[in-house]
């Protein structure tokens, strides 16, 4: 069985939950409106003017400023709708994940060009395999 | 009557859509992605399904946090290419199968499968990707399609074993239907990837490959591995694999493997490739 208490355990990684999902609702939703072009254009004329018209926290805009996606998981963001953000950006997931990892791109890419990053020793916090 | 004659299952990397839309199919790095689908390119043109019961996810494109369906069917004349935030995929509109939509919808839902069913909705890269994958670039989709989406996105999603079990009342609704139909069942997503996170970018190919073996011989082993465990092993997003499955519950109790490809990396994961048919 799945027991909810593990999912803190693998290092480096953010289950999104369904209380992960009432923490992040604004900000995804937010995320979300971004797939019409007429609030991309407007969410780039004036960032924090557009963010003010969601009752979002303010942790949850900086990191929306701030392009910290690993802020904005932790205040309930969803990688799948993060990824509306830097696709307006013009940016690729492989370069938002790198900025994730504290890899340049560069850096990023050579790796998973080399085979991606292993599972060993990064399965499990407890554990430490 | 209807008939299941093959399954398919591929990962369905965005990445892999955009190269394909932007014309670099043809560089060194795409090349040899694309090269792991000639064969199937080949067989589909000569199999010629009617439809595709193309088992994917969204990506937060259709459906939004109001509202997130675990299992749901498409009913609808047709599915628009959705904008994922750059605008929408140049691919044709997705044509869907009205009549075995709504027929499949009934069957599951009294074979007690509590199916949501659509009737307006568009399609992301999640289903796209793998036609582009198997009929290239033509002006129109040369197969009709019933889309079955999974939620994949948020915990917790729908247990392996719900999803066999889920293929295989599919198995007997398709056959329960009234019409001369060749009809195949697509997996999509996966294999091994995190996109998120200081983990983004793992890789796992010694679990893929141990799935792809099991998918094919003995599924049964597959049905009670839990989330934690795809998510631990294959990455965060590695769990979408649990949508391969239902493509293998359709398939009956043995299938004959037909062809397989893996490659390292398409942008942030592993591709893995099946195609499958049901064997006596």
């Amino acid at each position: 069985m799945n027991k909810l208490e593990d999912f803190d355990d693998i290092p480096g990684t953010t289950i999104f939950t369904t209380d992960m999902s009432r923490k992040g609702f604004h900000l995804n939703q937010f995320c979300m409106s971004l797939m019409k072009p007429e609030n991309r254009l407007r969410f780039k004329a004036d960032e924090r003017a557009y963010l003010d018209e969601w009752p979002m926290t303010e942790a949850q805009k900086q990191a929306v400023l701030d392009r910290d996606y690993n802020a904005a998981i932790k205040e309930g963001g969803n990688i799948y709708f993060l990824a509306k953000i830097f696709a307006t950006d013009g940016k690729s997931f492989q370069e938002a994940a790198a900025s994730m990892t504290g890899m340049t791109t560069e850096q990023y890419v050579a790796m998973m060009l080399a085979g991606g990053r292993s599972p060993k020793g990064q399965r499990s916090i407890r554990k430490g395999n | 009557m209807a008939r299941i004659t093959a399954g398919v299952t591929t990962s369905h990397v965005p990445a892999i859509g955009a190269a394909l839309d932007q014309g670099k199919a043809d560089t060194d790095y795409w090349r040899p992605v694309f090269a792991g689908y000639e064969w199937s390119k080949k067989w589909i043109a000569e199999e010629r399904p009617d439809v595709i019961v193309l088992v994917y996810n969204d990506h937060a494109s259709a459906f939004s946090l109001e509202l997130l369906p675990t299992f749901a069917i498409g009913c609808a004349e047709s599915f628009a290419v959705a904008d994922e935030g750059f605008g929408p995929r140049p691919v044709p509109e997705v044509q869907g199968h009205p009549d075995l939509a709504c027929h499949l919808a009934k069957s599951l839902i009294l074979d007690e499968f509590d199916m949501t069913v659509i009737n307006k909705m568009d399609v992301d890269h999640g289903l796209t990707v793998p036609l582009s994958l198997l009929y290239g670039q033509p002006d129109a989709w040369p197969v009709k399609v019933i889309p079955i989406a999974v939620n994949v996105v948020e915990y917790p999603q729908p247990t392996g074993n719900r999803c066999f079990e889920l293929g295989k009342a599919l198995r007997r609704a398709v056959k329960s239907f009234d019409q001369d139909l060749n009809v195949q069942v697509w997996g999509t997503g996966g294999m091994s990837h995190q996109l998120q996170g200081p983990r983004a970018g793992l890789i796992n190919p010694a679990f893929d490959r141990d799935f792809l073996d099991r998918l094919v011989a003995d599924p049964d082993s597959l049905k009670k591995m839990p989330h934690i465990e795809y998510m631990r092993e294959s990455g965060s997003e590695g769990v979408e694999l649990i949508m391969w499955l239902i493509m293998r519950g359709a398939m009956g109790k043995k299938v004959k493997e037909l062809y397989r490809f893996y490659h390292v990396p398409a942008s942030n994961t592993a591709v893995g490739h099946l195609v499958v048919k049901p064997a006596k």
